[in-house]
């Protein structure tokens, strides 16, 4: 029996049953951690005393017969999420030194349910990339190959999972920043319904598209943690007043009589031959499992990302103006306010981010707002009627993540737009507020693994759960590398 | 060209963002062809259609007017880089004769 093998509810089986303690488990990740992450470089800090205190707390409540779905599990947590205590730089200069003085509200549901928390993982600057290479601090590998990226911007979070540095993880998606990870890695990644999670205490790049979700190895870690982490918030006003479901009670269930739809126009050129094979393997298992596959049309797809674009830089250039050296963080000094503010946000930024703000504040300017920023909106309008019009003709869509597997480091830095590019099948999913996941579907002949991405209705993570589990236990794909076993 | 160089520095001047030579370059460029890129959005009629700025329709959400525990002074300010006991400290902002 290996632990990283092993989900969140045979754990907290074994820990009811006092056949291992939360300390033994924390102290197990801890020694992976500084045995392997030397290599990966997924976490930005590890947080052991903290997270000593929190196993020794969480075998205390066991001790005294409390059960919550998370107690004394140790995770990883994307450096983005404010958490009570803890340093949150979000990747970035600017918020080097920052501790949050409340937890988001993640965080806070998180502790309730009894988590250890491990550390704080990489991530591009203000989740802005596709890579980490946009981190101000290190650029986290890919633990199927070193030499390339794990995707991004949760590429901490994504590579954490894939080696065994934490039993499950936190991220966060904004144009597939979960899910290009998840899939470059071989992982499970989940974005989840705009509004299932609440973003308070989620450091904000693009309000109107962001969202919280988990990484995991198995389906039912991903159903045990968004279980934890959805509903309603008081404190989001975008949150969605629904009840949660019980997410586990989805798993078992057959897909026999399921309509699995193909989107026409997500065969798109530079999608590389082994991830198109992989794909149409992929759809093969679906149908043999009892899925009746339909052909659908999402044909605003092609204008997804410069939709994306446009108002994620938009939204960004106006969430960031708050780093101006005076609230928090870093600051430069200058000769009268302006000034300062100039000089710390010179200092502070990364290139990416710069970009971003120039081109959102460029869109948002007086005569270009209707050609840029308002011109997407009403894209965006359309794209989400493409989906509209695709469900009333299946129950789930079932497309690549990426259209490549993971690049080497360093390959794309110079070209942004290519880089753009590649977040092209999981963009359009965060421009119509849908949930998507990433379940690991094969790997190419380098031996990179390739993702399955499963799109559903608003709400719908159950059935999406549903179905990854079910072509989960047929794939059984290896999650981590064999050589981060021994 | 869709922008100059000049376009950039106004632009970041706009965002209170400083930029070195070698930078304005490098983004003058670079951000052309991504308006470029962007312009492909203007090969479709939206006339009529109206824009979505969230994906989940969102009305005004209303709250009791009640007093509620908040962070306190010490806490909101206590990552300042400059301050004075609990106030922001900010270089001058109106210029003193």
């Amino acid at each position: 029996m290996d632990i990283l093998d092993l989900t969140i509810v045979q754990l907290r089986e074994m820990l009811r049953k006092k056949e291992i303690t939360s300390v033994e488990l924390t102290e197990y990740y801890l020694n992976r951690i500084k045995k392997y992450d030397g290599e990966v470089l997924s976490y930005l800090r590890t947080t052991e005393d903290y997270a000593m205190e929190m196993a020794r707390s969480a075998d205390e409540r066991i001790g005294r017969g409390e059960d919550t779905p998370l107690l004394g599990i140790p995770l990883g947590m994307k450096d983005i999420l404010c958490t009570k205590g803890v340093e949150t730089t979000c990747g970035s200069n600017i918020l080097k030194g920052f501790v949050p003085p409340y937890d988001a509200t993640v965080i806070r549901k998180l502790k309730e349910a009894g988590f250890v928390h491990l550390g704080r993982l990489n991530m591009d600057e203000f989740a802005m990339g596709s890579s980490t290479e946009n981190s101000a601090f290190q650029t986290t590998r890919n633990p199927w190959d070193t030499t390339r990226i794990p995707g991004g911007s949760s590429g901490g979070s994504a590579a954490a999972v894939a080696s065994g540095l934490c039993t499950s993880a936190l991220g966060t998606d904004t144009g597939g920043s979960i899910r290009q990870p998840a899939g470059l890695c071989g992982v499970i990644g989940m974005k989840p319904t705009y509004g299932r999670v609440s973003r308070y205490g989620l450091v904000a790049f693009a309000s109107s598209l962001d969202q919280i979700g988990p990484f995991s190895r198995n389906v039912s870690d991903c159903a045990t943690m968004l279980g934890v982490i959805a509903g309603y918030d008081p404190m989001d006003s975008t949150s969605i007043p629904e009840p949660v479901p019980d997410y586990q009670s989805f798993l078992g269930r057959d897909i026999k009589g399921l309509r699995v739809g193909i989107p026409a126009e997500y065969s798109v050129e530079g999608m590389e031959a082994d991830v198109k094979k992989t794909y149409e393997d992929n759809l093969q298992i679906l149908k043999d499992q009892g899925a009746t596959l339909v052909d659908v049309s999402l044909p605003h797809t092609q204008y997804a990302v410069a939709t994306y674009y446009i108002i994620c830089t938009a939204e960004a250039s106006s969430n960031l103006a708050r780093y101006d050296g005076v609230k928090y963080g870093l600051r430069e000094n200058g000769k009268d306010i302006i000034d300062m503010y100039k000089k710390t946000r010179f200092k502070g930024f990364g290139k990416e981010v710069k970009r971003r703000i120039i081109l959102g504040t460029y869109v948002l300017s007086s005569g270009y707002y209707d050609a840029y920023y308002r011109k997407a909106g009403k894209v965006r309008t359309l794209i989400r009627r493409d989906f509209d019009a695709a469900f009333t003709s299946c129950d789930l869509i079932v497309t690549p993540v990426s259209p490549t597997t993971a690049f080497k480091v360093g390959e794309r830095v110079a070209d942004p737009l290519t880089m753009y590019l590649s977040d092209i099948f999981t963009i359009p999913v965060n421009l119509a507020g849908l949930p998507g996941i990433s379940i690991p579907g094969g790997f190419d002949a380098k031996g990179l693994p390739i993702g399955l991405q499963i799109i559903g209705r608003p709400l719908d993570e159950g059935r999406m759960l549903q179905a990854a589990h079910v072509f989960e236990a047929v794939k059984k794909a290896e999650t981590v590398p064999g050589r981060l076993r021994v | 060209m869709k922008i100059t160089r000049e376009t950039v520095e106004y632009v970041a001047h706009l965002g209170r963002l400083d930029l070195d030579p070698r930078e304005i370059d490098e983004y003058t460029g670079q951000i052309d062809s991504i308006l470029q890129y962007m312009d492909s959005l203007n090969a479709l009629d939206t006339q009529g259609v109206e824009p979505t700025s969230h994906a989940v329709p969102v009305g005004c959400v209303m709250r009791e007017d009640v007093v509620r525990e908040s962070f306190t002074a010490e806490e909101s300010t206590g990552n300042a880089p400059e301050r004075i006991d609990t106030f922001f400290k900010v270089p001058p902002i109106i210029e003193v004769e």
